[in-house]
């Protein structure tokens, strides 16, 4: 049986020793999980390891660790991949990284407190977020006699949000959180999605209105994909947010107090036109839309254009913003050749089709497409691609 | 946390999974205090991992009366025929509430409740929420506790180590650990209700959750609660190999086959009318004896064929056993068969109570799979134990809630906590110089998968028995690594070994004591169901040389035992 080697963050609050490191070695087949190594360690080595797990078949949500620096569940990363995956890390010499050791590395999860060894402090933190949400479902008055009658798509489309098992992966791997750890956040986004998808419950309109409104709510997400990374159950996190915009927007006319939904639709307008992002528009775009914004801006534009320095000298200073010529109008440079006439095309696809299902029903076709192609059809989730080049997400 | 007030309810709830949270949720609307104690967060439950769905004769053309004889023809007759009637009455109305409460269920074209077919069900009466209907009904009532959280105190990571009773003999509290800290205190209650679940983990592998350590079966029989039914364990048809992980009966539901190693529909021989929708006890016999006698695969499994279903009706239907093939045994189940054999999977036996949950003692009920109503006899049927936990979680919750207003219990010996701490200290001190509670937790669960599983025999069990014996001398002695007070599974561990060890003492003594076979207790030396001696439950009562035997009679109302054929 191979061995591995588990390199776990540990942690225990009685000793008053502040968290180290520590390996373990384990033997068991690569087919195994990362759990099972944990759990081999707790029964053979040392039980004072802790872990939470329970099913240990990812339907829980108990592991959530991670992993090599990916969040995910314990259970449901396969042992002899993480090792492949160590060593590649190894190899490209990621920092926290063990050098050529090529040991497994499991922390706690991010963005929450550590309780001990690989257990954290889940209620204040993404269970005190989901409850920021209403998180129950709200109907008009009495109930009727029999079932309420929906259409049968909008069951399966929220399926997407109820496979949600809580395990709190997309949260630790949250950047926003990072940044803006009041963030409302992915797993409760994808809660709200969840009511607000739903066509029994009567407070729709309340809930997107809160949810834009909030300065941490739904235009606080920054689009990084890392939860539908780390989402072990294809929760899709981020999707669910967008969709929430989009039904705030487009449907209930929502616009938001912090120019979140301005800021998204001068995103979407520079890009239209120019095929990538001419940095030197963003900003003017977002506060004072178009000629007529420009020639008598509001003084609410102004303020927001003038708070907006600091950033723009921050993005400037940190090299996120690599060239200062950006910041000129009309020295942003075309796409070469037909590009942009491509890029076109996108946007006039995204707006035939944008009566978008969750994605796992989208990928209903009967004949299979060729393993490649399911893979590299994820990420394009986000131009809403026909229903049938979607793959089975 | 300062102990007193908050730690005092009319009705508690121990365990939170489907039966504990709709328990307590049923007792609120009673307008009574109410907390609920679960070792794990309550969505960590293992009632998660019922996938395909809750049965309810709610359609037109349907009636109770069908799902109440397939539920008693299922059961082997061993099923109590009042009980059964009373789930299958109910089970419409249970429907209506969780979809109004905002269950997704499946809906069929008109965006009515749609159905599915499941094994032993003479018709589709199975509502789902694709395959993952235990996660979505249970993450439903965790809403409604979220919302009732003034009615309801919950106590999460909370682990009861004992019940205790008061002087006149009630049920009156519990001895539990908070886990977070290691404070052990005692909460007090007119009403105990047990709803802890089952006790897969007594064998290795199986479906169930690390968790499933039969802490409630045994807490109440340390207590002097009869146990019924110990050895009716179910074993599943369909359950991966190597770690025991659960297919949903779904899969066969929507039209999956199962193949021998030669590519043939063995069901066809063993009961052709039903094919891979019979009971599961009689899949799982037929599966077992396929291997046995050479045609399965290699590795002691056989096929299950799930290519067969269109593409798409998969991906709406059976989402998780995507996951579950991809994640846990690198197939795609949409394009090639997979590997399954018989693996355990649920507890038909438990605490006896009546039909409102109640157990003999008085202030103690029982409801979910820690229970025996008894609605599931020698086996359960697919899709029937969701419906078990939520119909008597309710009356238990309801029942229990009318209790705590009509009386008054004495305060419960706050001995009890004591005794718990010093157990506690004692373990933590223990000297390392025998094996590890793991260990022992290893050898149990491979004894009793070896002998008291889906073919069994006099000799095999008497050994699984004696293994029993040695393990429960050899625990007081077994140790463990953590010494401190936060977070410490070792502790814990360590008293579910001890519950485990009761649960399958019990198995044990039943299985052996019945010289027949009926339903999931097929002895090989006896292999003929006997009527005349055996149409009886086995009741087990803690004595100090181990359960004493006697017995209850099966109440039948409409149904006479008949030949089982599907």
């Amino acid at each position: 049986m191979p061995e591995y080697t588990l390199k776990v963050r540990r942690y225990q609050p009685e000793s008053g020793q502040p968290a180290y490191w520590q390996e373990f070695k384990v033997d068991l087949d690569p087919d195994l999980s990362v759990l099972d190594g944990l759990l081999q360690v707790r029964d053979r080595q040392d039980g004072s390891l802790v872990v939470r797990c329970s099913c240990r078949a990812a339907i829980c949500g108990s592991c959530g660790t991670k992993i090599n620096g990916q969040s995910t569940l314990a259970c449901k990363t396969q042992i002899g991949e993480a090792h492949e995956r160590a060593n590649r890390r190894s190899a490209a010499g990621i920092a926290g990284s063990d050098g050529g050791e090529s040991a497994i590395v499991v922390e706690p999860m991010a963005n929450m407190p550590v309780v001990k060894d690989l257990v954290t402090d889940m209620e204040s933190t993404h269970w005190a977020k989901i409850r920021r949400v209403t998180p129950w479902l709200i109907p008009e008055g009495d109930p009727p006699e029999r079932e309420y009658v929906v259409p049968p798509e909008s069951m399966i489309d929220v399926t997407q949000s109820v496979s949600c098992i809580q395990c709190g992966a997309c949260v630790s791997s949250c950047l926003s959180m990072e940044a803006d750890p009041e963030f409302i956040g992915p797993a409760a986004l994808a809660k709200a999605y969840r009511f607000v998808g739903d066509p029994r419950d009567a407070q729709t309109r309340q809930r997107l209105y809160d949810l834009a409104q909030d300065p941490h709510g739904i235009y606080d997400c920054t689009h990084c994909f890392s939860c539908i990374d780390a989402c072990p159950k294809d929760v899709a996190p981020m999707d669910q947010i967008m969709r929430l915009r989009r039904i705030a927007t487009r449907d209930h006319g929502i616009t938001d107090i912090n120019n979140g939904h301005r800021h998204e639709a001068a995103f979407t307008k520079i890009i239209q036109k120019k095929g990538t992002l001419d940095e030197s528009l963003l900003l003017q775009e977002s506060y004072a839309q178009g000629i007529a914004g420009k020639l008598k801006p509001s003084m609410g534009a102004i303020a927001g254009l003038v708070g907006s320095i600091p950033t723009a000298v921050r993005g400037v200073r940190t090299g996120k913003m690599r060239s200062l010529t950006k910041l000129i109008p009309g020295v942003h440079k075309k796409l070469p050749g037909d590009a942009q006439e491509h890029v076109q095309r996108v946007y006039e696809h995204a707006e035939e089709h944008r009566e978008e299902l969750n994605l796992y029903i989208a990928g209903e076709e009967e004949i299979a497409p060729e393993p490649d192609e399911e893979e590299a059809a994820t990420p394009e989730a986000e131009v809403e691609p026909e229903p049938d080049e979607v793959g089975e997400r | 946390m300062p102990s007193g007030e908050r730690a005092k309810h009319d009705v508690l709830v121990i365990g939170a999974g489907l039966a504990g949270q709709r328990a307590a949720l049923a007792a609120a609307e009673e307008g009574v205090s109410v907390g609920i104690i679960s070792k794990v967060h309550p969505v960590r439950s293992h009632s998660n991992a019922a996938q395909g769905g809750i049965n309810a004769a709610l359609q037109e053309g349907d009636s109770w009366e069908s799902h109440a004889f397939d539920t008693v023809k299922g059961s082997d007759y061993l099923g109590d025929q009042d009980a059964i009637e009373i789930m299958c009455r109910e089970a419409p109305e249970e429907i209506l509430h969780l979809e109004h409460l905002g269950v997704t269920f499946h809906r069929n074209e008109e965006g009515r409740l749609g159905t599915r077919a499941f094994g032993g069900a003479s018709q589709a009466r199975t509502y789902y929420v694709a395959d993952i209907t235990g996660q979505a009904i249970m993450h439903v009532l965790y809403e409604q506790l979220m919302k009732h959280s003034a009615l309801v105190a919950r106590y999460e990571e909370y682990f009861t180590t004992g019940l205790v009773l008061d002087d006149d003999g009630n049920c009156a509290g519990a001895v539990v650990r908070n886990v977070a800290d290691g404070e052990m205190e005692l909460f007090e209650a007119k009403s105990v209700i047990v709803a802890t679940g089952g006790n897969g983990q007594v064998w290795q592998p199986t479906t169930n959750a690390l968790i499933c350590t039969g802490d409630g079966i045994a807490m109440a029989y340390r207590v002097g609660a009869p146990l019924m039914d110990m050895e009716m364990i179910q074993y599943h048809p369909t359950t991966l190999a190597k770690k025991g992980f659960l297919i949903t009966e779904g899969a066969r539901g929507e039209g999956a086959h199962l193949l021998n190693a030669g590519g043939d529909r063995f069901m066809e021989n063993y009961a052709p009318n039903k094919m891979e929708l019979a009971s599961r006890d009689v899949v799982c016999r037929a599966e077992q004896t396929e291997i046995n006698e050479g045609r399965g695969y290699p590795d002691g499994t056989v096929a299950l064929d799930i290519t067969v279903v269109p593409r798409k009706r998969i991906h709406e239907a059976l989402r998780e056993i995507v996951l579950v093939g991809r994640d846990f045994a690198g197939v795609d189940i949409t394009r090639e068969p997979i590997r399954i054999k018989p693996g355990n999977h649920y507890t038909m036996g438990g605490v006896k109570t009546d039909v409102n949950g109640a157990t003999s003692i008085p202030g103690l009920y029982a409801a979910g799979e820690v229970a025996c109503v008894s609605v599931h006899g020698g086996n359960r049927l697919g899709a029937n134990s969701l419906l078990d936990t939520l119909i008597f979680g309710r009356r238990a919750g309801k029942d229990g809630a009318k209790r705590a207003k009509q009386i008054n219990t004495g305060a419960p010996s706050r001995a009890a906590l004591s005794d718990a701490e010093g157990e506690v200290v004692e373990l933590v001190g223990r000297e390392r110089d025998g094996r590890r509670v793991s260990e022992l937790r290893r050898e149990l669960g491979e004894a009793m998968d070896r002998h008291v599983a889906v073919f069994r025999d006099r000799e095999g069990i008497e050994q699984a028995l004696e293994i029993v014996k040695r393990l429960q001398e050899e625990f007081p002695k077994a140790h463990i690594d953590d010494r401190g007070a936060v977070f410490n599974q070792d502790v814990l561990g360590a008293i579910e070994l001890g519950f485990m060890l009761d649960c399958a003492e019990c198995t044990c003594v039943a299985a052996l004591h019945r010289t027949e076979s009926r339903g999931a207790q097929f002895r090989t030396d006896f292999g003929e169901r006997n009527d005349d001696e055996w149409l009886k439950h086995i009741d087990l009562t803690r004595d100090t040389e181990g359960p004493e035997i006697t017995y209850s009679p099966v109440t039948i109302t409409q149904w006479q035992p008949a030949e089982r054929t599907y």
